[in-house]
């Protein structure tokens, strides 16, 4: 996973300026560099825009090709990375409207404006509850979860929790402004902690906490991996 | 502090971007709030829980198919 890297202060030039310049220079090795750097991340990232496998991996194939073109214009004020992002987000979104020709497709479909409410009736978890789960159910689980989250939220979520970048660049990237940004990762994080409730609460009596056993409702229980209309 | 107030500055406690003065106010809070509690740890284990697993993981096969013919179209538009 990627870690949350200072964007403030830093002195050192990042590692990847050496590899674009050497790119530039017509060093194909240093973009076999970058590739093998970040395309785990980029996959992961088309994945859950996309919600495709296919076309998670056409858009990783395109994302690197257009970034290996479009070179010159990377003017080095974000990060390489940042850059090589917001190109993967834009085809996913792109290959999203493909799929759902005549309609819409934006970063802020299925955003509604609940400003503000307090979840109740709260249970808490039992301590480590991905515990209770082997890796293929529990990776089912997140996947599952984190479907269900609008398209707006996921890709928030995604860029700045679990890829690790800045609330400045997550807003650089989707073209969004950073109090946005801040109020789609605050309502992300709790709906997902809210579903994820499910699986984890702490269940009295006994070590599992498994949801198909009498879960406690919470607020606004929607289906989990339903559709986002 | 009203549990509203708290949620709204939930994200900066998490992200331990908040002043000194306003986190003594907000761990006080918290200190007073089982509910408030609840949401923070399950919030920042929602989160951990998140980066730490790969739900999306590139198969080493696919990963080298994948990286081959970017490459290969990177050398051919090189060329």
């Amino acid at each position: 996973m990627a870690i949350i890297q200072p964007i403030a202060g830093e002195l050192e030039p990042h590692p990847d300026v050496a590899l674009v310049e050497r790119v530039r220079a017509g060093d194909v090795a240093a973009y076999d560099a970058l590739v093998r750097k970040y395309e785990r991340q980029i996959f992961r990232i088309s994945q859950h825009i996309t919600q495709n496998r296919e076309d998670a991996e056409d858009v990783v194939q395109d994302a690197f090709l257009k970034a290996y073109e479009k070179l010159d214009q990377f003017q080095g004020n974000s990060k390489f990375y940042t850059w090589l992002v917001r190109i993967a987000v834009n085809e996913s979104l792109m290959r999203l409207r493909k799929r759902r020709t005549g309609k819409m497709v934006s970063i802020d479909e299925d955003i509604t404006t609940d400003e503000g409410s307090v979840p109740r009736d709260l249970a808490d978890w039992a301590p480590d509850p991905e515990q209770n789960y082997g890796q293929a159910e529990l990776a089912e689980i997140l996947r599952k979860t984190i479907q269900g989250l609008p398209q707006g939220f996921r890709i928030v979520f995604v860029l700045r929790d679990v890829e690790g970048l800045s609330t400045e660049e997550t807003a650089e990237t989707l073209g969004l402004s950073i109090p946005a940004v801040k109020s789609r990762l605050l309502r992300a994080r709790l709906q997902l902690r809210e579903r994820l409730s499910r699986y984890f609460h702490r269940k009295k009596g006994s070590r599992h906490a498994k949801p198909r056993e009498a879960a406690p409702r919470e607020t606004n229980p929607d289906g989990i991996g339903g559709s986002e209309k | 502090m009203t549990c509203k107030e708290f949620l709204a500055l939930l994200d900066d406690l998490i992200d331990g971007t908040v002043a000194a003065e306003t986190r003594a106010e907000l761990e006080s809070h918290l200190s007073r709030c089982g509910h408030c509690e609840v949401i923070f740890n399950t919030t920042r284990k929602t989160i951990e829980i998140y980066r730490s697993h790969e739900i999306y993981d590139l198969p080493a096969g696919l990963r080298d198919r994948l990286h081959a013919a970017i490459m290969a179209r990177c050398k051919r538009n090189c060329s």
